[in-house]
């Protein structure tokens, strides 16, 4: 059999490669000696970044694509797979992430848009996409344009995990809306939420997003990834607070083993101990409207 | 009360609920009755019958199978005659070699079969693919889905081929523990679990 026969790029494969990271933690590295810690302690993938979304805050400015050498060095380095962030509208940051060989394109509201009204058209691509969500809209709006794996938004960089519990329980609270919904009434709700019909009928059948959903924006404890798979998270994100964490060692191997025993509360105190304090963050309450990350995308 | 046999998926990470929904289709489609269970702690893959080791990602699987103390069961349970199924990164999990990407993370490779594998033998997540295969055990094609795609190099007499493809061993199996590099969980096509389910209830 030859190469010609091999189909690449369906949504087969897209969504597949998400399956494939359901249950497990992507940690947000910044070069591969954190890109090896994140393996070590168990992490499914990591998200290679120029800066943690926690100083890309503090440094403000445009917040852009990694430099390539830096992803390319955490491609050499680990065996998991390698995400990568790309501004929302940016097409070419993503093309470029795909001439790389990133695993997944996050199309990320933590680095700065690059187009006022339109998202990457994610179905030209044969890399996979993941884009943050705060509710149903625009998780099937994000998933109508190709995205094969939608995440929380929360509030990145913050270390408060409530702005992801915030949408999670949105997200989750609207496909139990969905139950029970005749069509017209489905049809009403597409309009209302500025979603394609087919993904809502799709949505209320499955009674779940048609894609994997995680949790991202603010995880910061074993706790708080634990919290995150209990209000229905398929895997977690973890940005900043890892690697903002006292021991990043300890806490990205709690995080890990979090997660694998989210419903164990006896084991995620042994889990707890001893890891040192988490990230010191800031209340996402504290975030002035114009400066919280959330809004960026539609 | 009646005895009910146990199938357990491995639930540590990856593509989890899939196999466990496949299962029990394929158990509905033959009118057998048995409980699928899933896997995350010690003490579970003993009253097991089979037992099946998902696709995700092997460098955490390999991790977390070792440290929630279920490597060893699995080992014991191979050796019992209990039979196995490893899909993508299950086929790393159960090998006995892997080439220098699993090495260098130090992985606990479980070395139930007599196999020697490449991790990524068929490139990064772009280079994914769906093709039509022949296997041996099948009568027709089936449609495989390879995601970040390991393959076996090679493998010790014990072993059966069973399907190849560029060069790499896709299918193999070794009595009662069978490994494959691609997905059949996230297709609608239960002939593979059938045939597993043929070996767990003979």
């Amino acid at each position: 059999m030859d190469f010609e026969k091999l189909r690449h790029g369906t949504e087969l494969i897209k969504r597949g490669f998400a399956k494939m990271q359901k249950g497990g933690v992507i940690m947000d590295v910044t070069n591969p000696e954190q890109a090896r810690i994140a393996e070590e302690a168990g992490a499914v993938a990591v998200m290679a970044l120029q800066a943690v979304p926690a100083d890309i805050r503090k440094e403000g400015g445009v917040a852009r694509m990694a430099d390539p050498e830096i992803i390319q060095k955490i491609i050499d380095t680990v065996t998991i797979p390698v995400m990568a962030k790309a501004r929302i509208g940016h097409f070419v940051e993503a093309e470029i992430l795909e001439a790389l060989g990133a695993d997944m394109v996050d199309e990320s509201e933590v680095l700065t848009p690059a187009d006022p009204y339109f998202h990457i058209d994610k179905t030209e691509f044969t890399v996979p996409f993941v884009c943050g969500a705060r509710n149903l809209g625009e998780a099937l709006r994000r998933i109508n344009e190709g995205a094969a794996m939608i995440r929380t938004k929360g509030e990145a960089g913050t270390g408060d995990v409530s702005q992801a519990v915030k949408h999670m329980k949105q997200i989750q609270g609207e496909i139990r809306e969905l139950a029970g919904k005749n069509k017209e009434e489905l049809i009403m709700v597409a309009r209302d939420i500025e979603a394609p019909i087919e993904l809502v009928i799709e949505t209320a059948q499955m009674q779940r997003l048609p894609v994997v959903n995680f949790a991202a924006g603010g995880v910061a404890t074993p706790a708080d990834a634990a919290l995150m798979m209990r209000l229905g998270a398929d895997g977690v994100f973890v940005g900043s607070g890892i690697f903002k964490a006292e021991n990043p060692e300890k806490m990205a191997k709690a995080v890990v083993e979090a997660v694998n025993n989210y419903d164990n509360p006896a084991k995620l105190a042994e889990i707890s101990k001893g890891i040192g304090s988490g990230m010191k963050g800031i209340s996402a309450d504290m975030i002035p409207p114009e400066q919280a990350l959330q809004e960026r995308g539609w | 009360m009646v005895f009910l046999m146990k199938i357990g998926v491995i639930a540590i990470q990856g593509a989890v609920s899939e196999h466990v929904e496949a299962l029990k289709r394929a158990l509905a489609e033959r009118g057998e009755d048995a409980e699928v269970v899933t896997i995350k702690h010690s003490g579970i893959v003993p009253v097991c019958s089979g037992i099946v080791i998902p696709g995700g990602e092997s460098t955490t699987l390999c991790r977390l199978l070792a440290r929630e103390g279920i490597a060893e069961e699995m080992k014991e349970a191979a050796a019992k005659g209990v039979p196995i199924l490893g899909t993508c990164a299950g086929l790393i999990v159960l090998a006995k070699e892997g080439d220098e990407q699993v090495e260098k993370t130090s992985q606990e490779l479980l070395g139930i079969m007599d196999t020697k594998v490449n991790r990524n033998a068929f490139g990064r997540q772009r280079e994914s693919f769906e093709a039509e295969l022949e296997v041996e055990i099948l009568d027709s094609p089936y449609s495989g889905i390879f995601i970040r795609a390991p393959a076996i190099v090679s493998c010790g007499p014990g072993v059966k081929v069973l399907s190849r493809l560029n060069g790499f061993i896709i299918a193999a199996e070794q009595e009662n523990v069978m490994a494959l590099s691609f997905h059949p969980e996230l297709t609608d096509d239960l002939r593979i679990h059938q045939y597993f389910l043929d070996k767990v209830f003979n």
